[in-house]
């Protein structure tokens, strides 16, 4: 995780944001990450989203997995803490975090080496417990940081650099998540930052697991012919299936677009997270529907993209843990320990 | 029947059954009921790694003197299961005794010069008597009535007081009060059969005594569990193993009792049953992070899991408790059976330079107290900490004194700086040794944003920034190195018991061992050998357990695996002569019984003596 300082110079006339903060102020040491890794825009992404919600940074945890993408964390909010741990494992920490703090917003950044390969199960039992996180895979269909193997999310037929075909089944995160009844599931593009941004802001909004597969070519190891995450192939074979807004709770609802095509979904904050199909028999809450779009762009090798699919009514980890709304380490210590009378009550059933 | 001398309040009393069959409400009734009686009691179980069908065993061991350990010897068996029978009779000592089921008779079998075997009619009787229904329970009716036959019986034979056997079943059943009635009818027909057909009562037997005033009995992993309410721990996660499973399930229930909010409803503590331990793990490390108190119970096998996190933790220096409730390896070994194996595993989990302070609790009583410390130290200490318990003291119930809780003790968080703090200082950095104790100081997430800092398994310098730099990576864990020298201090000390006399013989023996190695010691004062005893309650070792290995020529070091493992320990961090180390082990997967330290103790200065 190394990072260059980065100078926090200040001029006025800078836009500052309901907090009287810049973007500059959501922004992490300078990367050191390749120049042109899609990683570097997903950070980008992340500065402006994070920026246009007006959060303070340091009500946001960020943690990572092992990986160049899980090096980002980093690059953005250096008022957050943030916690880059072992390789495929940050969904655990996360749960333990968030079991600890509810009330902190999460941020988890992985690759689709640390997701899909080493991590594949703490990925699915993190969509599957429904954690409380933005989960973002930045995936690039190989190991970066490890200098360029394959991953699981490796294409069939696709080749690395020295031309090596695979040809191994490529594990898409994205029905992954669907199939194992994610709450919220979207893909984009690191080069797409009109879709990304209001899908990362709407993701953060939503009390659940909100997984997002965001294609994020490496120029290093993966931006050739005959790369299927290369920035050429994936800028054209991307079809936006939906297309989402994020609108904060203070703002007002304005209609613009024509009745039938736009569903408002209300969060339980009071923001809302607007769809606009741009397939006209898309419907992001039929999970069936979804997962045979998918199948039929993958068929046709388009990468659908947008929030493909959304359940705003699955209970998350917390309600179905039943914990209280107050965050576990906020509680005195008095609120705890039942005491010494009741430990003497207690043992009166040892004898 | 009643010949010889009586043999009172001392006996092992031992009931072979069949796994799944219910016999564990009748056994823990037996040994409550001598409990009760004043007489000081523990249980152990000897089970398999199966559900049902194969071959299990309760011993009970009375002990007037309050020696808790293992005995080898049995006195009374209640030989419930026809496929032991022949290893069951030969266990029992001379002028014992061997209770069967003789609705089939099987007197041509069970015989053995110097054994009484007395039959009685169990499921005849029970078959008479009771519809053949079944209740709401794992095992017929008829099953379960037949195991509480024999305690009526043992009733008449020992005279254990058939009164406190129905007030018990009162307090069992207290939900069900129809449950008393055919329950105390099945003992009343044991017991009945014994008087008629039997010299009542057998020369081994109980009578009431004031042993067990101000005592308790409870497994360690309730006691453990416990603890880690107590210490208010908020957040476990877990995945099940035995011989640890209980531990979690203890925290469970107390949690729902004491941890409601009682106007919401809403729980002050989160249980996850991970998909794996290094979820778990992670979940523990997470949460540790974020400043809750958090814990994970688990086994061997679960820590070989764990060790990249655990690593992870010791590096980034992050508070966490890690339960071993050791049981037989390598890999899956014997899974219901116990040993201390993990002992180097726990000190140095992990790759790289890694050491961790380890906590040896010796009984259930312990187990809730060092559960409390583990937390402290943990935080204290900002490192992970293991408890290392094993099976014998977790799963079974031991006889110990009540546990104590002081209302005034507050958790020690160690240095976490609190947002006045951060608002009143300069900077904050994560890694740098402020006291000269190795300790830095940690922020929490959420709290001021100077605070705030990154988490890091790579190479780190004292601020908390990623290097690569030699010199600066050198810095950070030559401090860790000196933040282990502040561990010694801060663990529990070992206790010395004194020989009467002066000797230069010496005993280290630590965890479930003790009970053994206290009765040892008595056994062998009496036969004119004294040895000073020394019991490890943790690692690091402090001072004066180098003052021991200094002061004694020879030390007996008494674990239960088969390479030495506290022997290497000792001779690793303390350079001990590895000569004056007499390793005495015992690794078969039950608990260790005095016979064996008595044995090789004599044998050793025997040898000694002659050469
Ligand atoms: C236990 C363990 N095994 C292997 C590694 C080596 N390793 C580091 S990063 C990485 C792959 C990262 O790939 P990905 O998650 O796709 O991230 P990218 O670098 O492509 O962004 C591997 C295998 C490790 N750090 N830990
Ligand atoms: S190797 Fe690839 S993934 Fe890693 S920083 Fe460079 S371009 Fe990005």
């Amino acid at each position: 995780m190394s990072y260059i300082t980065k100078p926090k110079v200040k001029w006025s006339g800078r836009q500052t944001n309901e907090l009287g903060l810049t973007l500059a102020d959501y922004e992490g040491g300078l990367s050191t990450l390749c120049a042109g890794c899609g990683h570097d825009s997903i950070t980008a992404a992340l500065v402006k989203a994070f920026w246009e919600l007006a959060l303070k940074p340091e009500q946001v945890i960020k943690l990572s997995g092992i990986g160049c993408s899980s090096k980002t964390p980093a690059y953005f909010l250096s008022g957050a803490h943030g916690f880059n741990s072992v390789h495929g494992r940050m969904p655990s920490v996360a749960t333990g975090a968030q079991a600890a703090r509810r009330d902190l917003i999460a941020i988890g950044i992985s690759g689709d080496g640390d997701s899909l390969s080493i991590g594949f199960g703490q990925f699915a039992h993190a969509v599957r417990r429904n954690l409380n996180v933005l989960y973002i895979i930045e995936n690039n269909g190989v190991y970066g940081l490890t200098k360029g193997q394959f991953s699981a999310s490796a294409d069939p037929g696709s080749k690395t650099k020295k031309g090596l075909e695979n040809r191994n089944q490529a594990i898409d995160p994205v029905t992954t998540a669907i199939s194992l009844g994610g709450s919220f599931v979207a893909r984009s593009f690191s080069g797409d930052k009109e879709q990304l941004v209001p899908l990362i802001k709407a993701g953060l909004r939503h009390p659940g697991c909100a997984v997002i597969d965001v294609i994020s070519p490496c120029v290093t190891f993966n931006d050739h012919e005959g790369s299927t995450k290369s920035y050429a192939w994936t800028r054209q074979h991307l079809h936006a299936a939906i297309e989402t807004d994020y609108v904060a709770p203070s703002t007002e609802i304005e209609v613009d677009y024509a009745e039938g095509e736009v569903s408002d979904v209300e969060l339980h904050d009071g923001s809302v997270i607007r769809l606009k199909k741009l397939d006209q028999d898309f419907d992001p809450s039929s999970r069936a529907q979804v997962l045979g779009h998918l199948a039929a762009a993958h068929e046709r090798q388009e990468i659908l993209t947008g929030l493909l699919f959304l359940n705003e009514d699955l209970p998350s980890l917390h309600t179905i843990q039943g914990t209280s709304r107050k965050p576990l380490s906020r509680f005195a210590f008095d609120e705890l320990n039942p005491g010494a009378a009741a430990l003497k009550t207690l043992q009166e059933g040892m004898r | 029947m009643a010949t010889g001398n009586a043999q009172i309040n001392d006996f092992v009393l031992k009931i072979a059954t069949v796994n799944g069959s219910g016999s564990a409400s009748a056994n823990g009734l037996l040994m409550k009921a001598l409990f009760r009686m004043g007489i000081p009691v523990t249980g152990k179980n000897l089970f398999p790694s199966n559900i049902q069908g194969l071959p299990t065993w309760y011993e009970i061991r009375a002990s007037r003197e309050g020696y808790n350990a293992r005995v080898s010897r049995v006195d009374v068996m209640v030989a419930m299961n026809a496929q032991t029978y022949a290893r069951d009779l030969a266990e029992v000592g001379e002028g014992g005794y061997l209770i069967y089921d003789s609705t089939w008779p099987r007197e041509s079998q069970l015989q053995r010069e110097g054994v009484h075997v007395l039959g009685i009619p169990l499921s005849g009787m029970v078959n008479a008597n009771f519809e053949s229904a079944r209740v709401r329970t794992a095992a017929p009716i008829r099953t379960l009535m037949k195991n509480i036959a024999y305690v009526g019986a043992l009733c008449a034979l020992m005279q254990i007081d058939r009164e406190i056997v129905r007030k018990l079943l009162e307090e069992t059943f207290a939900a069900k009060p129809k449950l008393v009635e055919p329950n105390f009818k099945a003992v009343t027909l044991g017991y009945d059969y014994a008087r008629e057909h039997f010299d009542c009562p057998l020369r081994v037997r109980a009578a009431p005594m004031d042993g067990t005033g101000g005592k308790i009995l409870i497994e360690g992993n309730a006691a453990a569990a416990l603890g880690c309410l107590y210490a208010g721990a908020t957040v476990g996660a877990w995945y099940p193993i035995t011989p640890s499973t209980s531990l979690m399930d203890a925290f469970e229930n107390f949690c729902n009792k004491f941890r409601k909010d009682p106007e919401t409803g809403e729980n002050r503590f989160c249980i996850i049953q991970a998909e794996d331990e290094l979820a778990a793990a992670g979940m523990v490390l997470g949460a540790g992070w974020a400043g809750a108190r958090a814990f994970t119970p688990t086994s061997g096998p679960g820590i070989s899991l764990m060790s990249e996190f655990i690593g992870f933790a010791y590096y980034t220096e992050i508070p966490a408790v890690f339960f071993d409730i050791q049981r037989v390896g390598p890999s899956t070994g014997m899974p219901t059976r116990t040993q201390q194996c993990d002992l180097m595993t726990a000190a140095y989990a992990s790759h790289g330079d890694t050491r961790h302070p380890v906590l040896l609790p010796s009984d259930p009583k312990e187990c809730f107290e060092m559960a409390v410390a583990a937390f402290d130290l943990a935080e204290r200490l900002q490192t992970p900490v293991f408890v290392l318990s094993d099976l014998d003291i977790g799963m079974n119930e031991w006889m110990v004194d009540e546990l104590e809780w002081d209302d005034s003790y507050r958790p020690d968080r160690g240095k976490v700086l609190t947002d006045e703090d951060l608002t009143r200082i300069d900077q904050f950095h994560r890694y740098l040794d402020v006291d000269g104790d190795g300790i830095p100081y940690r922020t929490l997430p959420g709290s001021h944003p100077k605070g705030s800092y990154f988490v890091r398994g790579s190479g780190h310098d004292q601020y908390g920034r990623y290097t690569e730099d030699a010199d600066e990576y050198q810095q950070v864990v030559d401090r860790l190195r000196l933040k282990w020298q502040t561990a010694k201090t801060l663990v529990p000390d070992a206790v010395l018991r004194s020989a009467r006399g002066h000797t230069d013989v010496g005993i280290i023996a630590f965890g479930s061992s003790h009970g053994a190695t206290v009765e040892a010691l008595d056994r062998l004062a009496a036969e004119g050998v004294d040895a000073d005893y020394l019991r490890l309650r943790a690692f690091p070792f402090g001072k004066e357990v180098e003052k021991f290995l200094d002061q004694h020529r020879l030390v007996f070091v008494l674990e239960q695996n088969r390479d030495a493992q506290m022997r290497g320990l000792l001779m690793l961090e303390l350079d001990a002569d590895p000569d004056k180390l007499i390793s005495i082990l015992h690794y078969n997967g039950l608990p260790v019984p005095s016979d064996v330290i008595v044995e090789s103790v004599t044998e050793h200065i025997r040898q000694g003596a002659v050469a």
